[in-house]
């Protein structure tokens, strides 16, 4: 018992580390990757010792600079609320990963342990419940600093929130109709059958509609541009206008942990998790013929790093759409999600089940 | 009235898919993207070093080219002897539309000469870079292509010029000790320079 714990404990100490790390780096790959796009250089200066390491450090900086800024609480603001919101939104976006699967069963002597720190059978549903609670750090900042501006903002985000939250929910209806499960660590196993022999039945191989549709909802949902109503970082007021110091590093922060949430979220639902193709736990089978047996270290190293590679490209598929597109006009941002992905998800679903049923039919 | 009627442009249906339109621009983005980390790389290797990965210029480090007509910091230009141009005409200050000029002319020894300047004052915090000042001198004694940019100081005392700065655009405040070997009105005191801008009615 006492073992399983620390086994828990462990696995959470590793995702916390790696996404919060992870977090922390995004913030250099937003500055360097839109420079590029940008044809500039990136913020460069911050230096230890003389050494400047890509500018990297900017980061490190920011979160001294963060700590060390003045923390101001307006004074007809709900004190207790308006502290509780950051460590709201930064609570939910980071417990969504305990239901995350970043690798297959890695077996330890007689012990087998599962690489996802919380085994629920309805982890889908946990992760939304999750995402959706989100909306409260977001509601309560606004609320809580008493300020017309910010309360706006917040309603804005809200409404933003439960608006694409319905589509994102039908979206991945489908999916969990075709691999008959809620539990995500059965889902990614059952990506890996083989359509006709040669195909991996990934997500966005049996449900490409659905697949375009999270990821416009879910980038939605992570208020960043070209969704990035609530809060325009320089042109639009948003539910954040009343912090300073590390609480307002805290909304930051929050939406790069949610871009990665929403990254490895694509990654297991429509990218086959830490599938590798042809990779079954005792080695490789090759459909032209060929096998590679591989121990089981190494088959979950190389599903760690199958998983990894995913989330980090869907990473910065995401940056690159956040420096190219524009911002939504909010009648657009609306109608879009209400007279476009939500109709095309509910057809999907229709469509899906019709096929299934045939499929069953036949079978 | 008159009325001007505007049809905002209706979005196409391939428009409304949004996709193509995210895809042309994706491929902007990533081709100024690979490029530009393709070439960051190689000037790591020191290839490629004539294509500019970007256009920042890094400002302290490297500076803008400047045109051969730009504007910089004043400097009184020097006989081969050393000892200045200027022939204390006055005309500079004369002409001066900000007053940022002071000049007290001396008695100079060369008797073909006819004055000098025993004092040649001015004050950058007032100056207005017209470059009225080098157009009108008739000795070319007065050029503004020093290229100094950086003029800022912590105080206005700073930004007021003696001739000894003027003749030599390296010098700056504090002025350890005077190096001109011509006569001219000159206090460096515990490398402060006093001068008598007070008694020259311009304030202190």
């Amino acid at each position: 018992m006492m073992i399983e714990l620390l086994i828990k404990l462990a696995l959470a100490g590793f995702v916390l580390f790696f996404v919060l790390n992870l977090a922390g780096f995004h913030t250099w790959v937003e500055r360097k990757q839109s420079a590029l796009i940008q044809d500039r250089i990136g913020a460069n200066r911050a230096s230890i010792f003389g050494f400047r390491f890509l500018g990297m450090l900017h980061g490190l900086a920011d979160v001294l600079k963060m700590f060390t800024k003045e923390d101001i609480i307006p004074d007809r603001a709900d004190r207790t609320l308006h502290t509780l919101a950051p460590f709201f939104s930064v609570f939910f976006a980071l417990v969504a990963f305990a239901a995350i699967p970043f690798g297959d069963q890695l077996i330890v002597g007689e012990r087998v342990i599962d690489l996802q720190i919380a085994k629920i059978d309805a982890a889908l549903l946990y992760v939304f419940a999750m995402l959706s609670l989100g909306v409260y750090g977001v509601i309560l900042a606004g609320f809580a600093s008493r300020n017309n501006y910010a309360i706006m903002g917040g309603l804005r985000a809200t409404a933003q929130m439960i608006s694409y939250e319905i589509a994102l929910g039908i979206a991945l209806i489908g999916v969990v109709m075709v691999y008959g499960t809620m539990d995500l660590s059965n889902l990614v196993r059952a990506q890996g059958q083989l359509l006709w022999g040669w195909l991996p039945m990934w997500g966005i191989v049996v449900q490409p509609v659905a697949f375009f549709i999270f990821v416009t909802a879910a980038l939605a949902e992570t208020k960043r541009l070209p969704f990035d109503l609530p809060e325009g970082e320089s042109e639009i007021i948003g539910y954040f206008v009343e912090y300073s110091g590390m609480k307002f590093g805290m909304f930051y922060l929050t939406d790069f942990l949610e871009t990665i949430l929403v990254a490895s979220l694509a990654t297991t639902l429509f990218f086959g998790g830490w599938q590798v193709p042809y990779l079954s736990p005792d080695g490789f089978h090759f459909p032209w013929g060929g096998e590679l047996p591989v121990s089981n270290l190494v088959y979950v190293l190389f599903g760690l790093a199958s998983f990894s590679i995913k989330g980090l490209v869907f990473c910065f598929l995401f940056m690159q759409l956040r420096w190219t597109l524009p911002r939504f006009r909010y009648d657009q941002l609306m109608s879009l999600g209400w007279k476009g992905l939500f109709p095309i998800a509910v057809v999907n679903v229709v469509i899906t089940a019709i096929v299934l049923a045939f499929i069953g039919e036949a079978a | 009235m008159a009325v001007k009627l505007v049809r905002r442009p209706e979005l196409t249906f391939w428009e409304k898919l949004y996709f193509p339109q995210i895809y042309s621009g994706m491929k902007v983005t990533f081709r100024h993207f690979f490029r530009n980390l393709f070439l960051h790389i190689a000037h790591r290797l020191g290839r490629l070093k004539g294509t500019p990965a970007s256009v920042t210029i890094q400002y302290p480090e490297e500076l803008r080219p400047l045109m051969s007509r730009y504007r910089s910091r004043h400097r009184l230009t020097l006989r081969d002897d050393g000892s200045p141009r200027c022939v204390g005409c006055m005309l500079c200050e004369t002409v001066c539309p900000a007053r940022c000029i002071t000049i007290v002319p001396g008695e100079h020894p060369d008797p073909h000469v006819e004055k000098f300047p025993e004092r040649f004052d001015l004050d950058l915090g007032i100056c207005v870079y017209c470059g009225y000042c080098v157009e009108v001198c008739p000795e070319d004694a007065i050029r503004m292509d020093t290229g100094i940019l950086d003029l800022a100081a912590y105080s206005r005392e700073a930004m007021q010029l003696d001739i000894h700065e003027l003749m030599d655009p390296e010098l700056r405040k504090p002025v350890e000790n005077c190096s001109l070997d011509f006569p001219h009105r000159c206090e460096i005191t515990g490398g402060e320079m006093k001068g008598s801008w007070g008694h020259l009615g311009h304030g202190d």
